[in-house]
């Protein structure tokens, strides 16, 4: 396999092997914090830290990390990390972290962060494995970003807490779409999502 | 040495686990207090918002200089109804105690409107005083079940013991936009000048009576709050705590010791 330049494993991620869009991994955490744009951003900052920081770490102790225990490794590792993140925001954005509640410790449990330790810290230099992390982690922000953008602008006529489309209860002209409120939405734009990509990348498109 | 021996595999398992306990608890203790003043800090300004006393955008100091000025927490005995003397306020959890199983920190409820299962014995409620140190209001603490979580919030009334003066939810899990609008100012702000209790004449004796209703509709009366559209559980939840803490086994027997009925007339 040639290697790929940095560039190519930062930004590849994004579109071109989007760990949502492509590898489908990630999905109950972007269907639960994605109601409201600062969380998505929240959420977004969170787990591009947690990977980048946890992949990166795996990759410096691979070559010492016995087979027979190397996903508790891993787990260890990963869990340690989404703790520190988890004090970091409550400690700095308390407001936000009520919010968020259990779903910044759950990171532990998004299989992206996992399926990166797994698959490419394992194999690769530490800069390498930080950088991957990094991209794999903008890749999840990308989808958590904009099913965030799209749920809280009409699900409650806002962005990032600004009234953009004044609402018909407040006296506006706006009825918000209960729907985008609730979870199902999020399925529906992440599929959507998927089919816009995959019309403009159409190689990802699964051979019949 | 073999990176899959049995040797090497304890110390790469022990190294792991002290390396990330060292991480793990120094990030915890040291951001200990920062976290703990964030809580505080929420706490204040939720009981301020509930008095009414500030908009939400005031600064950490700000609301630390009117809660210290104004605000003074009062540990009472439900039961009794009574003021407890000579402990602090601030060192007690209410919340805590009622989940601790001690039989004599808390109560099993058998009627349960409020879907809490079990009570505390003490609570620490808040007196407000006016800028010449007159008691103003008292907000109280209530929680409750609603559709998905309880909700915890705080109450104010007037020292008349029967006017709302405002509503704040500091911890709930309800649906963002349907039973989260419990947050919302629009909706909180039509509590202030409802009335909770009406005092009705019983075998001779005025009864305060828990009337205050929350449903569809409009014409609300000053016993009536206009739900949330798409949230009729969480409002029936809403309603169902203040019945719960304004009643005999909540804040009534506190109540009734500060403002006795007999001084008040009866079919107001």
């Amino acid at each position: 396999m040639a290697k790929k330049s940095f560039k190519q494993i930062l930004l590849d991620p994004l579109f071109n092997n989007n760990p949502i869009a492509l590898q489908i991994l990630g999905i109950c955490s972007a269907l639960a914090v994605t109601t409201k744009l600062d969380k998505s951003l929240v959420m977004s900052a969170a787990v591009v830290v947690v990977t980048a920081f946890s992949s990166g770490a795996i990759a410096l102790i691979r070559n010492r990390i016995p087979n027979s225990i190397r996903i508790i490794v891993q787990m260890t590792v990963i869990a340690s990390a989404v703790i520190v993140v988890d004090q970091v925001i409550k400690a700095f954005a308390y407001d936000l972290s009520k919010e968020l509640s259990v779903f910044v410790g759950l990171i532990i449990t998004n299989c992206i962060v996992m399926g990166r330790a797994e698959g490419f810290a394992m194999q690769n230099t530490v800069a390498d494995s930080f950088v991957d992390g990094i991209g794999n982690g903008l890749g999840y922000s990308v989808i958590l970003v904009v099913v965030g953008f799209v749920r809280e602008l009409f699900g409650s006529g806002s962005l990032l807490g600004f009234q953009l489309l004044p609402l018909s209860k407040n006296g506006g002209w706006y009825e918000p779409d209960g729907m985008m409120l609730l979870s199902p939405s999020a399925f529906f734009i992440i599929g959507i999502f998927i089919w816009v990509l995959r019309t403009f990348k159409t190689d990802q498109v699964e051979a019949e | 040495m073999q990176r899959d021996s049995i040797a090497n595999t304890f110390i790469v398992a022990v190294s792991l686990c002290v390396v990330c306990a060292v991480l793990v608890s120094s990030a915890a203790v040291g951001l200990r207090t920062r976290q703990d003043e964030n809580k505080k800090l929420d706490k204040q300004k939720n009981i301020l918002l509930a008095a009414g006393l500030m908009e939400g955008q005031e600064t950490s100091e700000e609301i630390e200089k009117t809660y210290d000025s104004r605000v003074k927490p009062l540990l009472i005995n439900l039961d009794s109804g009574e003021v407890v003397e000579g402990e602090d306020p601030t060192s007690f959890d209410p919340i805590k105690d009622a989940k601790s199983g001690e039989d004599d920190l808390r109560i099993v409820l058998d009627d349960d409107p409020a879907g809490i299962k079990v009570r505390e014995n003490k609570e620490v409620i808040y007196k407000i005083s006016d800028s010449s140190g007159n008691t103003q209001q008292y907000v109280f603490p209530i929680r409750g079940y609603g559709l998905w979580s309880t909700l915890y919030g705080y109450i104010a009334l007037d020292n008349d013991m029967e006017t709302v003066n405002g509503i704040s939810y500091y911890q709930h899990a309800e649906t963002p936009g349907l039973g989260g609008e419990v947050d919302n100012p629009s909706w909180k702000a039509q509590w202030k000048g409802k009335k909770i209790y009406d005092i009705k004449e019983s075998e001779g004796v005025p009864k305060r009576s828990v009337e205050l209703t929350v449903k569809k509709g409009n014409g609300m009366t000053d016993y009536e709050i206009d739900g949330l559209s798409g949230a009729s559980i969480t409002g029936k939840g809403v309603e169902n705590m203040i019945k719960f803490w304004f009643g005999e086994k909540g804040y009534l027997p506190f109540i009734q010791n500060t403002v006795p009925t007999s001084g008040i007339p009866t079919g107001a």
